[in-house]
């Protein structure tokens, strides 16, 4: 099964790689022909010490020729090895780029349920430091893995051309260490496995570590943090350090094989020459010991390289496979066939709903709302009364579990999600605001919107006045999460964002939360003239925002217990009524 | 780069000891050729007729075994080296984060929302992951190629003193080649982790922000957003490796037209009777020795030089001083009232609008004080000047006469002060771990009593007690239960002085006025920063604050007499008449 996943993970890799065949085939030529103008360089410059014998027997016209083909195949040799290596950079870059990007993708088409669920921190770490690991391990595999092969092939090629009987104790002997290599790949896997998810594990913490920073200096409890951070810092230190250790091992055992692999041509070698032996009709002489001395070098060397970079790739998967999960995770159902809802009318109703966000924690039961194109829907509850759930159904963040959700007639589940949000307009208790600057915020409601449009719009809802008080007016950048704002300032940055946009279905959770009622009273003007001919949805705790609706909701458990008009339920005096006399007690 | 360098001194053994034994390994392979030239020397014994009649087979049988001891050996060192390297590098990186999450907590409000999350996260993780292995490396390597180097040179020059000249021009050029490539680059990598950040804030925002995003069907728009920045990224990462692939087939190439210009010399002297056939070939292996030295080393200066830039990343938040200042031993003023704001202005940046101007006001031990104002009218900026989270820029904070900036105050404000800010923000863990932030030694009946006073014990029972899990960023829970979780968590500590930023502003009007009615029993110093009159009216003392400037202080009732704000204020929420609208 594991095995299975494994070859998953290079299989795929493999696929990204095809997208640049050009690359590929450039860098495996390149690498051919730099690799085979090298082989032949030891042999030119061997030929060359034969040129040079001794006082009054030297070549010179012999070596001149041989240094302008040395020259020429040296040149040759470097501007492929530069080209190969030219297009494994690209080979690196732009598969890291396409995983990056397929994993962005991804995000964006994830359930909310796997986001709210899901450490941030994890997710961030899977397409940065994941993506970065993979590239170094990817480029390292590229530009050794293959060279080294065929400088092993070559060269064995030589060897075994000029003394068999050494080439094949070469050839016996090496595998050893490829089988030492793999011994410490395998058993090194799982300390890489470990590293990364650790690091993860480190990634979430600190992230929310710093979002969380302010609160954590007003409390004085950066010590506590302190040691739990260190005690997650030891662990991947503890991890780190194996993972590094054990995977650079694998350089040294396959450098002593090699080096007994060393001692044994020459032991058979000068034996060999000891004893006169011919080769292919030639005597077995000093000068061909020293070059096979140096060609075992040259053959064992890309072993150590190779065996190196197994261990790169290895963790070079850890991180692929890490990304792979996160693209593999299962989407939102799709869109596809669906159709488009085009502008409604605004007509909604919640037929027999049921929700909730564990199978083991009910939460709506049997929810049925209808609301007439152009009502006013507030609801009031209790706090974890099951209100902005209801948003998250009507937005449609989240599918519900049984009944459905219909917007003129139609399930919102029959039709495409962006079709069904651009009928809508959302304000949230929870601003969020994008960095950048505070025109490009204002644009999230309206790509089209004119300068005067969104002047027109910040003056409506009051923000006008604080925009222009900032340094560089409405192209002040924010900074992420609109940290130099108030929240009430972030908050009418929000309305004025949905005044640019004019649904025809508005949901405001707790919209103007932290704006002053002054404000507020200014800008009801602003909000009435949106509200009007509109479905609003009205999540709201003060009472005076609640009264002029056409229909109050009152929500205790994820269930409507009243429904009806502000003097209705007063009068009733029920769960309504408590809510309401409890403001002024 | 020095801030760096001084992390080395908690492993200075193993940092010395890592190269050594590399060296030590190395030295063993430049002996190879010496034991090779002695089995031909010495254990074939002299050419006669093109045979060796007087070969010490023993000693080549010896010699040999000496090589594959020498592997042996060279095997030994080079696992503790590895091990020591491994060591000093996991070490010194895990010493980095740890300080670096220390100095990213010490950093103030102000530094905070100028220097931005998403770079801060990228510092911690790749940055310091890249540092790492750079270390690593350089401690294996760093030594041991600049050994075999000038090892084979001197090697060289007791072959043939004449070979100097060519050994250290070509030595030079490959130096020239190697650094002229690293100080290109290092700049460029430093770029290129700058554009990564880009990377991770557009990740970061798409998950945080991913309802507003998509209910403006952002989606696309944001891919493209991203999409971008990753090319930006791709461009400069690819600009930056074609750069760095130069160095191979530079040094190939020199150290090969450094072998041809070695060998006509050596040919030319040949020729007139100075040098042997013999030496030749030394040379010509040393030379060759030099250069498979030489691209290991060049693969490490890629991997070096992308450490550097990002060591320089890494240290240079750890040389940022917070921006929050203390003071030693400031006067204390005699006869103070536990709380004084003395004439104090608040600026956020320079030449920024104020945002507080020319405050004034006491506060007595056990006094309720309300804070009231408009959006951006500085409510939160005067209450984050009492626990000294900001500086003020004009004027001062006093507590019981002492300057909020005395150095050792700030223990006490830190502890004995407990806000509850607007956002309320929660961590991953259970509850009973979020409300032991309030005081690490709190029983459960004390969290219980905490809980109850914020209202939140009905809720929290019903879920299953104190030990039910909060996800991150709380959020399973809903807004107002959060707000009263964190109300409940400052509770705990039991503070001198409590302040609540508009923290009820999620609750209902009924569950806010019951949390205020049982805050009202503890007699704690509290700060209640609202916009609703109701949460302020019964106040002992009101701040009415405007743009910035405190237009009215008082009661209620004399504020509902002579200021025009808060009268404003009280019937855009009342009505005229006194009656709810």
């Amino acid at each position: 099964m594991k095995k299975a996943k494994k070859k998953g993970v290079l299989a795929r890799i493999l696929q990204y790689v095809g997208k640049y065949p050009f690359a590929l085939i450039g860098s495996i030529l390149f690498s051919l022909v730099s690799v085979g103008a090298t082989l032949f360089i030891p042999v030119f410059f061997g030929d060359a010490i034969d040129c040079i014998v001794e006082a009054g027997k030297v070549d010179f016209d012999g070596l001149k020729g041989l240094f302008i083909k040395t020259g020429a195949f040296v040149l040759l040799s470097a501007l492929c090895q530069w080209l190969a290596g030219l297009c494994n950079n690209k080979i690196s870059c732009q598969v890291v780029r396409d995983l990056r990007a397929d994993a962005f993708a991804k995000i964006s088409k994830l359930p909310l349920k796997y986001i709210d669920s899901h450490p941030h921190g994890d997710t961030v770490s899977r397409v940065i430091a994941d993506a970065d690991q993979f590239s170094d391990g990817l480029l390292m595999g590229f530009t050794q893995f293959f060279t080294g092969v065929v400088t092993i092939l070559g060269t064995l090629a030589f060897m075994l051309f000029t003394n068999p009987k050494i080439g094949l104790a070469v050839v016996v002997l090496t595998p050893l260490s490829i089988f030492i290599a793999r011994f410490v790949a395998t058993h090194t896997h799982k300390f890489f496995v470990e590293q990364t998810g650790t690091r993860g594990e480190q990634t979430a913490f600190v992230e929310e570590a710093i979002s969380g920073l302010k609160t954590t200096q007003a409390f004085a409890h950066e010590d506590e943090n302190q040691e739990k951070f260190d005690e997650i810092n030891k662990r991947l230190e503890k991890a780190s350090l194996k993972a590094t250790f054990y995977s650079s091992l694998t350089n040294p055992s396959t450098r002593v094989i090699n080096n007994l692999v060393y001692a044994v041509v020459a032991l058979i070698g000068a034996l060999d020459v000891a004893r006169g032996v011919t080769v292919f009709g030639a005597v077995f002489t000093v000068g061909g010991l020293t070059k096979f001395l140096s060609y075992t070098n040259q053959y064992t060397k890309p072993f150590n390289e190779i065996s190196g970079v197994i261990t790169e790739l290895k963790s070079a998967f850890a991180c692929a496979s890490r990304i792979f999960e996160l693209i593999d995770e299962e989407e939102e159902v799709l869109d596809k066939g669906k159709r488009e809802l085009g502008e409604v009318n605004g007509e909604v109703s919640l037929q027999n709903v049921y929700f909730s966000y564990a199978p083991n924690r009910k939460l709506i039961e049997d929810l049925s709302v209808y609301a007439p194109k152009g009502t006013r829907v507030a609801i009031v509850g209790r706090t974890g009364s099951g209100k902005t759930t209801l948003i998250n159904l009507l937005m449609r963040f989240y599918d519900v579990d049984g009944g459905a959700v219909c917007v003129d007639g139609h399930d919102v589940r029959t039709v495409t999600r962006p079709s069904l949000r651009k009928n809508f307009g959302m304000v949230l208790q929870e601003t969020w605001l994008k960095s950048g600057t505070v025109k490009e915020n204002l644009r999230l409601g309206n790509e089209q919107a004119t300068d005067e449009e969104i002047i027109r719009a910040s003056k409506a809802t009051r923000a006008h006045g604080f925009i222009q008080r900032m340094e560089k007016g409405y192209d002040t950048p924010l900074s992420e999460e609109g940290g130099n704002l108030s929240e009430g300032q972030k908050q009418l940055l929000c309305i004025t964002r949905v005044m640019l946009r004019l649904p025809p279905m508005l949901i405001l959770d707790e919209a103007t939360s932290s704006i002053d009622t002054r404000t507020e009273l200014k800008i009801s003007e602003a909000f009435g003239k949106l509200m009007e001919g509109r479905t609003t949805f009205i999540v709201a705790h003060r009472l005076s925002t609640v009264m002029h609706a056409d229909m109050i909701l009152v929500m205790e458990n994820g269930k409507v217990v009243e429904q009806g008009k502000h003097n209705e339920l007063l009068q009733k005096g029920g769960a309504y009524a408590t809510l309401y006399n409890g403001q002024f007690s | 780069m020095k801030t760096i360098f001084a992390y080395f001194k908690n492993y200075k053994w193993q940092s010395l000891f890592g190269p050594l034994f590399k060296l030590l390994e190395a030295t063993f392979e430049l002996l190879v050729p010496f034991i090779v030239g002695l089995i031909v020397d010495r254990g074939l014994g002299a050419n006669v007729d093109g045979g060796y009649p007087n070969a010490d087979l023993g000693y080549i049988v010896g010699m040999c075994g000496v090589l594959a001891l020498f592997g042996v050996f060279g095997f030994l060192f080079s696992v503790i080296a590895q091990y020591f390297a491994a060591r000093a590098a996991t070490g010194v990186s895990a010493d980095l984060r740890r300080d670096l999450f220390r100095k990213i907590q010490s950093l103030s409000y102000k530094d905070l929302d100028t220097l931005g999350y998403s770079t801060m996260l990228t510092r911690m993780t790749s940055d310091i992951d890249k540092l790492q292995s750079g270390i690593n490396l350089a401690l294996r390597l760093f030594l041991r190629s600049p050994f075999i180097v000038f090892g084979a040179m001197i090697t060289a020059c007791i072959i043939d003193p004449n070979s100097f000249g060519i050994f250290a021009i070509a030595i030079v050029l490959l130096a020239i080649v190697v650094y002229a490539v690293m100080f290109a680059c290092m700049p460029l990598y430093k770029k290129t982790q700058e554009k990564l950040d880009k990377v991770v804030l557009s990740t970061r925002e798409n998950l945080t922000g991913v309802r507003v995003i998509r209910a403006f069907c952002g989606e696309e728009r944001e891919e493209k957003l991203f999409t971008k920045r990753n090319e930006e990224l791709t461009k400069g990462r690819k600009f930056v490796g074609a750069i760095a692939s130069i160095t191979n087939p530079l040094t190939y190439a020199l150290v090969n037209f450094a072998i041809i210009v070695l060998l006509w010399t050596g040919a030319i002297r040949v020729d007139g009777g100075t040098l042997s056939q013999g030496n030749v070939i030394a040379l010509y292996n040393l030379m060759g020795q030099i250069l498979i030295e030489l691209i290991k080393l060049a693969n490490l200066i890629v991997t070096v030089t992308k450490a550097a830039a990002c060591g320089g990343r890494v240290s240079a938040v750890l040389q940022t001083t917070p921006s929050l200042q203390t003071v030693d031993g400031a006067v204390k003023k005699a006869d103070a009232p536990f709380i004084l704001f003395d004439g104090v202005g608040m600026q956020y940046l320079e030449g920024a609008e104020p945002a507080l101007k020319g405050i004034s006001f006491t506060a007595e031990r056990g006094q309720t004080i309300g804070v009231i104002g408009g959006t951006g009218s500085g409510k939160t900026t005067l209450v984050n000047l009492l626990p000294h989270f900001y500086n003020a820029s004009e004027g001062g904070v006093y507590i019981d006469g002492q300057s909020v900036q005395t150095a050792s105050l700030q223990t006490w404000l830190r502890e004995r002060i407990a806000i509850v800010p607007q956002k309320a923000v929660l961590f991953k863990g259970t509850l009973k771990e979020n409300l032991l932030w309030g005081d690490s030694e709190a029983t459960d009946e004390r969290l219980w009593e905490a809980l109850v006073l914020a209202r939140a014990d009905s809720f929290v029972r019903e879920k299953g007690g104190l030990e039910i899990p909060v996800e991150q960023g709380g959020k399973n829970f809903s807004g107002g239960q959060k707000q009263r979780l964190t109300i409940a968590r400052a509770l705990v500590r039991n503070p001198e002085i409590l302040i609540l930023d508009d923290s009820s502003s999620a609750l209902d009007y009924a569950t806010d006025a019951e949390l205020r009615q049982n805050i009202r029993t503890l007699n704690t110093t509290t700060f209640i920063v609202s916009q609703r009159a109701s949460s302020v009216m019964h106040a002992d003392k009101i701040i009415v604050l405007d743009d910035g400037v405190a237009v009215g202080t008082g009661t209620h009732e004399e504020l509902m007499q002579s200021c025009e704000v808060y009268r404003e204020i009280y019937f855009s929420q009342y009505g005229e008449g006194g009656e709810t609208v």
